[in-house]
């Protein structure tokens, strides 16, 4: 293997990258080791997560992109027959139906599908030239919207919101032209109502909620009335690590998984989110920066789509906790404890490092 | 591997907007970034304060700290009555849901049913305090904390405890589950035995738990100790005699009182039929009534020593002088006032030695009516005693505005009036003291203090008085049960006919008897009154004398008094 020069490509290693997601899951095992009120059992089932996302990791960046690229399709399909399934044999957890039983384990084929749908709609973008034709790009969407609508259908609205934009990004990377952007844009805007009528009411109540929490202090207002409470009280330094009195005396709910940011918020206060949000930021220009210097449209557009929807990750999640947005299940990328989503999160960046690290093997 | 190549040499060129998109991307970054770091700033500088508040709210809560209750004790320091630290268990029913499984453990142990708790959670699902079972024993409590249940909580709180259980009952009254006096003295001293509670400032987690104190804001003030007039060894001795004698003549209720003639203090107050006021569960209200100051009757013959002072306080009457009671009858309009016999003419000390109606009619007539009811209104009959004790009744005493001749002359030997045994115990208190009426005390007195005593006669119609009733308890009185070896007595007794629809009962009676102890220097005075004897002895002489008889033997020996008849 002719690595040569780069030994920073040593291992297909991408030495920024790794190192900025080394950094931030020691953070969350700082955070999640207050969170959880000091209990080691959870610190180490999560190090253990962490360090089988970084072997997948390490393995997949091993992998010549453009060597899996025929079997995309057939993941693609795997995918939506598990989607299916879960539907029908699926083991219901919280009154949503998301995991299939394997025996050893349990497994969510939405995790799959995270990485399974931007592949395949780079793949097919990439089959004929960009910007698609408007054919294609109605083709994508139905492609899209399959396993959107099959997640939304467990019901996870967090994923399939996930899933969709995964997809979106691709397009919106291919260069659709802006016409077609904002147009859609406006579409989906006026859609709204729409999707209004087909909501689950305890989804209405979240939005509503997020409008007005006081309404409900100790319904569905708690979670979002307790974690500003949690945030605001932290103030510009914190309260120190293991001090925040929300959390520690347990008035926070969820608040190892997907309120971790209003512990972090509590006790490290505006300093630490503006860290924090430093390293994200690092992250998602290092990642923009190597699905540019990708060589061929599907690397470009998967790393590209990769990229943005560990975004939508941090957005929806930091924007929940904060009471900007509705509350949404989803955690906050590398911090929250949690075991399949890390493990995709960890695959998705192998795949990003792969593309960039074998980018090289071609130039010769 | 000439595919990759061909792809990049296609491709490198299409996708021309690729760098102008990932602008647009950095700038969303940035955009998006930026919103979620003013909203934080927005939270944590620009409201952190109020949050603060708002979190601290959370957190920190100020907590009683739970005074306990002075203790009631009697004269000599012997406990009546003490409140003694005990766990209630409630539960923070958000959190004791979580163990439904389990919950049949916990009713096992307390003793109550499945259905009860979740009847008493159903409604209360919201709360973060339920109360299950209040005052658990400490063996029950000890068991509960074994258990480890989540949301389940125990909360020290104090438990009123009497030793003497019904002996003295009335007279202590009782608290309610709150530590508050309900009845008795219980409830007339409460502000005194109360506590104030003190308070605390906790940091308490979600589940109400305490994680930390976090300082005292008052220290707690435990309630005053008491001593009570009461003598505990009397009350045990009244106590006794009296259900003995209630249970023997199958009467309905009784009554006595003890007082200390020169200081007014209550020595032992006791009623039949009485409860545990340790567990008053099932019992009904009409129980806890102390009938020695509830309860009103008329006095009959044991009122007549007072008619007599007003006689002799007069002028006209002194012991010797002689009243004709023949033929043992007298017709005042439609009433007739009759003697048991025909005992001729008589002086007044053997008016009260045979207890004759006639005489004492006579004698009530010949007198100014102002001046009956002076004297009876002054030894408190038909007045508030002043006891402050709960529940207290004022009687009736008719304003002598408003006699007839016939109903001055009933007055006069105890019907038309109506008084506690209390105000008669008084009354009997002020001829032992000398005529000087005291003040009646529940609470031990202290030496030296001075209560408003009042003179109501001489000490010479005190003496005069006290000679008569000495003759009722000597051979050929009405009394003679009342005798005690070693001892002069001095008493009355009285048989009442209960008043009734209609008139008056030929069946029901109050048997009484009023005594003072000892005669030569009257140290004690003791009323005992017997509601509803049956059978053929339902006399005062044969079924209340006997009591004071029992019981002033041993209260005299226990108080030391030396005999004055050797």
């Amino acid at each position: 293997m002719p690595t040569n020069r780069n030994n920073n490509h040593f291992l297909h290693l991408d030495k920024p990258l790794l190192l900025s997601l080394v950094l931030l899951s020691s953070l969350g095992l700082v955070v999640l080791y207050s969170a959880s009120s000091q209990n080691f059992d959870l610190i180490m089932r999560q190090i253990m997560r962490i360090l089988a996302g970084f072997v997948i990791m390490l393995g997949l960046a091993q992998i010549n992109v453009q060597k899996i690229i025929r079997w995309v399709p057939w993941l693609y399909l795997i995918g939506i027959v598990l989607l299916v399934l879960v539907l029908i044999i699926g083991e219901s957890s919280k009154g949503s139906q998301r995991w299939i039983n394997l025996g050893l384990f349990r497994f969510q084929p939405s995790e799959l599908m995270k990485l399974a749908l931007p592949l395949m709609v780079a793949w097919y973008i990439a089959h004929k030239p960009v910007p698609p034709s408007y054919g294609r790009l109605f083709l994508a969407l139905i492609i899209i919207v399959i396993p959107v609508f099959l997640v939304a259908k467990e019901p996870d609205l967090g994923t399939s919101l996930l899933i969709a934009s995964s997809g979106l990004f691709v397009l919106l990377l291919s260069g659709m032209s802006w016409r077609l952007i904002s147009g859609f844009f406006i579409t989906s805007i006026s859609c709204l109502p729409v999707l209004w009528y087909f909501m689950h009411d305890y989804q209405r109540r979240r939005v509503l909620t997020l409008l007005n929490p006081e309404t409900d202090p100790l319904g569905a207002g708690y979670h979002i009335i307790q974690s500003k409470i949690a945030i605001g009280s932290g103030g510009f330094y914190g309260k120190g690590w293991l001090n925040g009195t929300q959390s520690q005396l347990q008035f926070l709910p969820e608040r190892t998984t997907d309120f971790v940011f209003a512990v972090y918020s509590e006790e490290f206060g505006l300093l630490g989110i503006l860290v924090l949000l430093c390293i994200y930021f690092f992250v998602l220009t290092r990642g923009m920066y190597i699905a540019m210097r990708a060589q061929d449209t599907f690397a470009r557009l998967l790393a590209g789509s990769l990229i943005l929807t560990f975004f939508v990750y941090i957005f929806v999640n930091i924007g929940m906790v904060i009471g900007l947005l509705p509350v949404v299940g989803l955690p906050l990328p590398l911090i929250s404890y949690g075991g399949t989503s890390i493990v995709t999160l960890m695959a998705g960046f192998g795949l990003i490092m792969a593309v960039h690290t074998h980018r090289r093997l071609l130039e010769h | 591997m000439s595919m990759p190549r061909d792809l990049k040499k296609r491709q490198k060129p299409t996708i021309p907007h690729f760098w102008e998109r990932r602008q647009w991307m950095l700038g969303l970054f940035i955009l998006i970034i930026s919103l979620l770091l003013w909203r934080a700033v927005y939270l944590q500088v620009k409201n952190a304060d109020f949050l603060l508040s708002q979190g601290n709210a959370r957190y920190l809560r100020t907590l009683p700290i739970v005074a306990h209750r002075g203790m009631l004790m009697d004269r000599n320091g012997q406990l009546l009555a003490i409140s003694t630290p005990v766990d209630s268990l409630w539960v923070n029913p958000v959190l004791f849901v979580t163990a439904r499984s389990r919950w049949a453990e916990l009713t096992n142990l307390l003793g109550l049913k499945i259905s009860y708790l979740k009847a008493l959670l159903e409604n209360r699902m919201q709360r973060e305090f339920v109360y299950i079972k209040r005052h658990l024993s400490p063996s029950v409590a000890n068991q509960v904390t074994t258990l480890k249940l989540p949301g389940v909580f125990l909360r020290r709180e104090y438990r009123r405890y009497y030793p003497t259980r019904e002996i003295s009952a009335h007279v202590l009254g009782f608290t309610n589950i709150d530590d508050k006096g309900q009845e008795g003295l219980e409830l007339a001293l409460n502000n005194f035995l109360m506590g104030v509670s003190g308070a605390k400032r906790v940091i308490q987690d979600k589940n109400g738990q305490v994680i930390a104190n976090v300082e005292s804001i008052r220290i707690p003030h435990p309630g005053q100790n008491i001593h009570l007039s009461i003598d505990r060894r009397l009350q045990y001795l009244v106590y006794r005699e009296l259900k003995a004698a209630v249970l023997h003549s199958k009467a309905r209720a009784g009554s006595v009182i003890i007082l200390d003639v020169t200081s007014g203090e209550v020595l032992a107050m006791a009623n039949q039929p009485a409860y545990n006021p340790n567990n008053r569960s099932e019992l009904q209200g009409n129980l806890y009534r102390n009938r020695v100051v509830t309860d009103v009757f008329e006095p009959g013959s044991t009122i007549k020593p007072f008619t007599i002072v007003a006689a002799l306080e007069s002028g006209k009457y002194s012991p010797t002088t002689r009243v004709n009671t023949h033929p043992g009858r007298l017709r005042l309009g439609k009433y007739i006032v009759r003697d048991s016999r025909n005992y001729g003419t008589i002086n007044v000390a053997t008016i009260i030695k045979k207890s004759s109606n006639v005489g004492v009619s006579k004698i009530a007539l010949s007198l100014p009516a102002k001046q009956l009811w002076q004297t009876l209104t002054q030894l408190g009959l038909g007045q508030i005693s002043g006891s402050g004790f709960p529940g207290e009744v004022r009687g009736n005493l008719p304003h002598f505005s408003q006699w007839q001749s016939a109903q001055k002359a009933s007055l006069s030997f105890g019907y038309g009036i109506s008084v506690t045994v209390l105000q008669l115990a008084r009354a009997y208190a002020a001829i032992a003291n000398g005529g000087i009426l005291p003040p009646i005390h529940f609470i031990k007195v202290k030496e030296g203090e001075k209560g408003h005593f009042q003179r109501i006669m001489q000490a010479k119609t005190a003496r005069q008085v006290i000679k008569m009733l000495e003759a009722v308890v000597k051979k050929g009185g009405t009394g003679t049960l009342a005798q005690i070896r070693g001892f002069r007595v001095a008493g009355k007794t009285g048989t009442v006919r209960k008043h009734i629809a209609g008139g008056y009962s030929d069946r029901e009676h109050l048997a009484l008897f009023a005594g003072i102890v000892p005669a030569s220097a009257p140290r004690l005075v003791m009323v005992v009154l017997i509601d509803m004897p049956q059978g053929k002895n339902y006399y005062g002489g044969k079924v209340a004398a006997p009591v004071f008889a029992k019981v002033m033997t041993g209260a005299l020996r226990l108080l030391n008094i030396p005999p004055d008849k050797i």
